[in-house]
């Protein structure tokens, strides 16, 4: 188990440079620069900007000196957030957005788990219409409709809960992009939990400790479930880096200091480095979870073993 | 995990509310617009930094609470007969940590200001300084600048020309006297808080990038005792309708978000008491490409395009906030403004649309030779559905009009390289003066360079008024430039911008002002 995890590590070490080489040529070629604004610079302006930030070093001289500064830690300043370093606010941001994209998938694990299973074993019924229903519902509502409605209804109109903030995390501030958070993904995991468990119960072997006179709750808890949580498994990898890398739509609506807002307005500020310490923030993440769900896909499934 | 915080924030709460004695601290709320990317008041390049940095660093001349130039950390000052030699008396004052603020402090910031490495956006507000260009430019050292103090409360800055706008200039927060202690011991890191010490009614409190910044009052402040709030939070907020929800909720005292277009109406009725609007020194126009070759250059179709534009169309029926139609370039709430102004907008509707026919058919084009051109906007509702009524108002005149919309940072590129025939543009004023925007079209100015435009008359005039000190002639100096533009057509002006603010009964003190500046030391909190 250990040899196979260090051996997928270095493994990525190839992926992650072929993104960041990648990912700073696309920056590069994309048309406007970081100054480029409604107040034109004057191009005495333009020039001190550009020799600040080495952008009027020939690009292969830029990407050596990006190299070098990262493989010294060194993610370099923002463009636009000038008095922080962009390690200093994805090290600022990110417990914000992991606490927050967390909560949100908890919450769609406990109710979108046995919401699917549910439906599954009540298949074709008033139940199972209602959930995959509101599920196809969740799906297709998009967030930058969903946050603002449940700000409106249980910040404005029922003052319930603050309408956004972050006030140092506290829990009235969660629970709204929280639930904003998880809804579409309560819905993703319901659906897919419950066409995996159909699938599993059609199947043979399911269909042997039946005939063995097994009660249907041990042969749905002990032989059921945990082959129908892979597909669910391999889907949370990729899910989870992406959500708590944070979203640009909850985070703006409800004012939340995440990571999420980064990689949007980074590109369209052309914030060069800012976008590069995203990308290989978020690829690292990604590497990391994808090897974490192979490592549990194991312990679900022993016919699955990483021992090599 | 939960309860943990929030008795930590209760416990905050209940320490803060300590600290100021039984009475409860007036701490402004505010909605900014979005996240400061600096607190350095020479790197800053926008009002959402700007609001919080001239809070922080007092100026030699500052702004009064209706936005009109008063004495600040200067007492007083004379300016040579010849209008090229300002002399700064300065007063007794302190920096928030106790250290005495004097002339050389101000020395010591113009010049970092015009140091290539600062990269300051504005810093050619201040090349009317002796070698201001020079330094900027690195072709001359720092200390060559035009600046002296003589003694520690007396600053003479040499002009190499007398400049109309050069109070103004002053009046930035990127003119700001620094802490020469500080700034060069911490080096970049002294703007953090803790670190930062400052002149302004208020310091940094804190700074969590993203979530809030916290100003509290600056006891060393020179009027500290006329400085009614303890403190403000700003909090960055760039989506303006939760920003809306925010106020509504009663989480903001200010919001400087805007106010949605769609929802203007309903905040007039139901908000009505805290929305203010007023006018801006901003304008809304469409440039033209004017280069040879371009299907711009020619005047009579810039004429023809510029009289089947009903402005009021877009104001009233598009806009609807109180932006006012724009028969001119500098808008009119400039202070020791223009007052040109296109031909057109005394004449009558048919009249205006039988003469564009005839200028396009004189100019060779007809229904078998419509004339094509782009249209260039920014992503934005308002820009599309101006651009949308434009373009069928100049459908009668048989043009076709390609509408291509882009990210801001690709439209002004494509804008600057004057990759365009047609663009969306909107100019606002950094300091309240026409010349921002006469300049801009005079030669090596930011319209200049993207439109092509050459009128060496044109040129001198702007450089005359530029150095003209009486304030009448200079008006009518920059008027006859600003006219000449207008002649020409060089561009289709819009309309003039507004601000609209969202500010609570509770708020006294605050105005509105044309360049949206709202000082945070007069206003008050009332219960």
């Amino acid at each position: 188990m250990l040899s196979y995890t260090l051996k997928r590590l270095l493994q990525a070490i190839p992926t992650m440079l072929i993104v960041i080489t990648i990912s700073f040529f696309l920056m590069r070629i994309a048309p406007g620069g970081p100054f480029d604004g409604e107040r034109a610079l004057p191009p005495e302006i333009e020039a001190n900007l550009m020799a600040a930030y080495h952008l009027d070093e020939p690009l292969p001289m830029q990407y050596l000196r990006y190299m070098g500064n990262l493989l010294q830690g060194d993610f370099g300043p923002s463009f636009k957030y000038k008095d922080f370093s962009v390690t200093e606010l994805i090290m600022q941001g990110f417990p914000v957005s992991l606490e927050i994209g967390g909560l949100a998938i908890l919450l769609a694990l406990l109710l979108g788990l046995p919401l699917g299973v549910i439906a599954a074993l009540k298949r074709n019924s008033t139940i199972d219409y209602l959930v995959m229903g509101t599920a196809l519902a969740g799906i297709a509502i998009p967030n930058f409709v969903i946050a603002p409605i449940l700000a409106l209804v249980f910040g404005v109109l029922l003052a319930w809960l603050p309408a956004g903030g972050w006030n140092g995390g506290a829990l009235p501030n969660l629970v709204l992009p929280v639930i904003a958070l998880s809804i579409q993904q309560i819905a993703y995991i319901a659906r897919m939990m419950r066409a995996s468990m159909i699938e599993v119960l059609g199947s043979h072997y399911i269909r042997t400790a039946r005939a063995k006179g097994l009660a249907e709750s041990q042969v749905i808890w002990r032989h059921a479930l945990r082959p129908a949580l892979l597909p669910v498994t391999s889907y949370l990898g990729p899910a989870v880096a992406g959500i708590i890398t944070g979203s640009v739509v909850i985070e703006q609506i409800f004012g939340i200091p995440g990571i999420g807002r980064y990689f949007v307005q980074g590109a369209l500020n052309r914030d060069y480095t800012l976008v590069m310490g995203t990308v290989v923030f978020y690829g690292a993440l990604i590497v990391l979870m994808n090897l974490l769900v192979d490592l549990i896909y194991s312990a679900l499934d022993p016919q699955i073993r990483h021992d090599d | 995990m939960f309860s943990h915080r929030f008795t930590r924030a209760a416990l905050l709460a209940a320490l803060m509310a300590g600290a100021t004695q039984s009475a409860p601290a007036a701490v402004l709320q505010v909605g900014n617009g979005a996240e400061p990317g600096t607190l350095d008041p020479q790197k800053t390049n926008g009002v959402w930094e700007t609001r919080i940095t001239r809070a922080l660093f007092e100026r030699l001349v500052t702004y009064a609470a209706d936005g009109s130039l008063v004495p600040g950390l200067a007492e007083s000052w004379t300016i040579s007969d010849d209008g090229t030699t300002y002399t700064f008396q300065l007063r007794q004052a302190e920096w928030s940590d106790g250290t005495p603020i004097t002339a050389d402090d101000a020395v010591f910031a113009l010049r970092r200001l015009l140091k290539p490495a600062i990269a300051s956006h504005n810093a050619k507000l201040y090349y009317p300084i002796k070698n201001a260009r020079a330094i900027n430019t690195g072709q001359a050292e720092p200390s060559e600048l035009g600046v002296s103090a003589p003694d520690d409360h007396t600053l003479v800055i040499q002009l190499d020309e007398p400049t109309a706008y050069f109070l103004q200039a002053l009046a930035m927060s990127e003119a700001a006297p620094l802490p020469r202690h500080l700034v060069e011991q911490a080096g970049d890191e002294w703007t953090r808080p803790g670190t930062m010490v400052s002149s302004g009614a208020f310091i940094l409190r804190e700074w969590r990038p993203q979530a809030r910044i916290d100003l509290e009052r600056n006891p060393h402040f020179y009027d500290a005792d006329t400085v009614s709030l303890d403190g403000v939070t700003f909090y960055p907020i760039d989506d303006i309708g939760s920003a809306l929800n925010r106020f509504r909720a009663g989480d903001l005292d200010i919001s400087y978000s805007g106010v949605p277009a769609s929802r203007f109406d309903w905040v007039k009725d139901n908000l009505g008491e805290s929305l203010r609007v007023g006018p801006l020194v901003a304008e809304y126009f469409y440039m033209f490409n004017l280069r040879d070759g371009q299907p711009l250059a020619d005047e009579r179709v810039r004429e023809a395009l510029s009289l089947a534009v009903r402005r009021e169309v877009i104001t009233d029926r598009i806009l609807g906030m109180g932006q006012r139609a724009s028969y001119w370039y500098v808008p009119r709430a400039t202070e020791g403004g223009t007052h040109g102004s296109l031909a057109l907008a005394e004449q009558p509707m048919e009249q205006r649309l039988a003469r564009a026919k005839r200028l396009m058919r004189e100019a060779g084009y007809g229904p078998d030779n419509p004339l094509r051109v782009t249209l260039r906007y920014n992503t934005l509702e308002d820009h599309k559905k101006i651009a949308v009524a434009v373009a069928a108002m100049w459908k009668p005149l048989g043009v076709e009009v390609e509408l291509i919309n882009a990210e801001a940072a690709v439209h002004y590129a494509t804008v600057n390289e004057g990759n365009f025939e047609i663009a969306r543009y909107g100019m606002v004023a950094t300091i309240n003066d026409p010349y921002d925007f006469l300049n801009a079209y005079a030669e090596g100015g930011s319209a200049q360079r993207s439109t092509g435009y050459r009128n060496e008359d044109y040129d001198a005039l702007v450089e005359r008024s530029t150095r003209e000190l009486d304030t009448e002639r200079r008006a009518e100096l920059m008027t006859r430039a600003e006219q000449m533009l207008l002649d020409d057509h060089a561009l289709l002006p819009l309309y003039d911008y507004v601000s609209a603010h969202l500010v609570a009964p509770e708020v006294k003190g605050w105005q509105t002002t044309a360049i949206d500046v709202h000082p945070l030391r007069y206003i008050q909190l009332e219960d």
